[in-house]
């Protein structure tokens, strides 16, 4: 990718990240916090390259690492935040939403 | 070196973490915004894995699930007042990936002989950012669980610029003289070091503020390690976060009246020149009891609940759950005053009280309760102090003048649930606990409101 293209998506994508969020209510500063944290662990992509891609055994491990890193960011924060936002939702829904699947 | 199926999948991820960040940010959509991102992140990991890039697979196996298990375990077990320090963990985990990857990269292109003054530039922000986030993140997480109090030693700043300048001496040679790792790893070294320092010193109230600023980093982290890779799905991704953090960094700062740098670079203000504690508090205190309280709360029509961090350490948000239901029964109108930096991190208040299953619509916001205290009468403080302290409103020398705070002290009647007298991070007397319609109920939280709720019962 061309160094300008690469920079222009980059300084597009932060005027987007800033419209996106400006005006958030206080409420969902947590979870939006732990969710957008969620997405930073998008390196998982670079870490599965690193850790696939039959490079030398040293930065296999670091690939290994940076896999078993980057996931517990990924699984741990989107699973943190729905249990969140679960806690948001009106009780009567809830209970419909605990009973549709199995009492979970 | 990737297709374009690679590319277009990495397009549609993107596409899924925009909207699931504009979903995140209202409360009707915000379990589908989370959705939204969790499909997103799946693509990505789908697309990545379907590239030819990825020959084989153990590894990449090995690290899926147990990152899967540690990642879910963590999730289900914490309890609702220890997320903050959750998130601090993940953060860091995120940040300590994104260091671990440049890494990687770095040192395959340094074999190969493919140094570019690009990459070597991008992979050095990438382990720098990354290693800052990595140890500052685990410092806020003990300081979160309150088992790190620890927060530096004299001439650390000293420290902290001579690290400063060893990265970007380090940083340059690694552009440089790329084909030596070394470089590399000595510059993750400093950047470690440099996040113990620069978070070791702050603490208490400005936590929200260095959360909110560590997710940043771990996105703009990601975002170095996308320039590394040539990958524009990191690039996209990593900004989103990078600006979000941005943007609840600033909403922090300006809910304490502090700028980032005072936080960042200046230690928590001392209330040593204002008036001392005897002076504010000499005989104009006076306390009271639970049934007292009850007796109170029985002709009030409009109570405001204010809550602090005190709540959280206490676990009293089921308690006042069912004194705010109790009252309702009674025919009071009951809503939550919840101050911005109200907690460890931004609107932590507000998920203690959904936990308890208080509606959010009767959360409100600052600016929104602060015109209604007037015709409130009773007003419950609990485990709160600098964000209802009215110096910030009237003394301009005060070390949080200026800061917006909860006009408590004009509602009729304003009960303060506390331990003692002691001052909150600011480190300065409040003059709301010897006010002429204060009164001080001294107790741990959760035990002072069901007392309060046992006495309301009996009545």
């Amino acid at each position: 990718m061309d160094l300008l293209i690469a920079v222009t998506l980059f300084v597009l994508a932060v005027f987007l990240g800033v419209e996106l969020i400006t005006k958030v209510p206080p409420t969902l500063h947590t979870p939006l916090m732990s969710g957008s944290n969620a997405i930073s662990g998008i390196t998982i992509v670079g870490a599965l390259v690193a850790a696939g891609a039959d490079h030398r055994t040293f930065t296999t491990v670091l690939g290994f690492a940076a896999v078993t890193l980057a996931m517990i960011n990924v699984v741990g924060g989107f699973m943190v935040t729905h249990r969140m936002l679960h806690m948001f939702r009106p009780k009567r829904r809830r209970e419909a939403a605990s009973d549709e699947s199995g009492g979970g | 070196m990737m297709d374009d199926w690679t590319t277009l999948g990495y397009l549609v991820s993107a596409i899924l973490f925009i909207l699931g960040l504009k979903r995140l940010s209202r409360p009707r959509t915000a379990v589908r915004g989370n959705q939204f991102g969790a499909a997103g992140m799946l693509i990505a990991v789908v697309v990545t894995l379907a590239d030819n890039a990825i020959l084989s697979f153990e590894w990449i196996i090995a690290g899926l699930v147990l990152g899967t298990a540690i990642g879910a375990i963590l999730a289900v077990r914490v309890r609702m007042t220890a997320m903050p320090e959750l998130v601090a963990l993940f953060n860091g985990f995120g940040g300590g990936a994104s260091v671990l990857v440049a890494a990687a990269s770095f040192s395959e292109a340094g074999d190969l002989g493919t140094d570019t003054t690009r990459m070597s530039a991008a992979a050095a922000l990438a382990s720098l950012i990354g290693a800052v986030t990595f140890t500052g993140s685990l410092i806020a997480f003990g300081k979160l669980r309150e088992s790190l109090r620890w927060s530096g030693f004299a001439g650390m700043r000293v420290v902290s610029v001579t690290g400063a300048a060893a990265a970007v001496v380090f940083a340059t040679l690694m552009v440089i003289d790329a084909q030596n790792p070394l470089w590399l790893w000595l510059l993750v070294a400093v950047g470690a070091v440099l996040g113990v320092l620069v978070v070791s010193p702050i603490g208490g109230a400005d936590m929200p503020v260095v959360i909110a600023l560590l997710n940043s980093l771990s996105g703009l982290a990601a975002v170095a390690a996308g320039f590394v890779l040539d990958n524009s799905l990191l690039i996209i991704a990593g900004s989103l976060v990078g600006a979000s953090g941005l943007i609840l960094t600033q909403i922090m700062c300006v809910a304490m009246n502090r700028s980032l740098p005072a936080v960042m670079f200046s230690p928590a203000p001392s209330g040593a020149d204002g008036p001392s504690a005897d002076d504010v508090y000499a005989g104009k205190v006076r306390s009271t009891s639970p049934d007292d309280v009850a007796m109170l709360l029985e002709s009030a029509e409009r109570v405001a609940i204010v809550p602090g961090y005190g709540l959280a350490v206490a676990q009293a948000q089921h308690a006042v759950r069912d004194l705010a239901r109790r009252l309702e029964e009674r025919g009071a109108d009951v809503v939550f005053g919840i101050h911005p930096v109200a907690g460890r991190m931004p609107g932590h208040m507000n998920v203690l009280l959904a936990e308890a299953e208080i509606s959010y619509e009767r959360l409100v916001e600052m600016d929104d309760i602060n015109p209604t205290f007037e015709q409130t009468d009773v007003t419950i403080v609990i485990g709160a102090n600098d964000v209802v302290n009215p110096v910030a409103r009237t003394d301009p020398s005060s070390p949080i003048a200026g800061m917006p705070i909860l006009d408590v002290d004009k509602s009729n009647v304003v009960v303060v649930i506390k331990r003692s007298l002691s001052p909150g991070f600011a480190g300065i007397p409040n003059p709301l606990f010897a006010g002429e319609n204060s009164l001080m109920l001294y107790g741990d939280g959760r035990e002072a409101v069901v007392e309060i709720t046992k006495a309301l019962q009996q009545i």
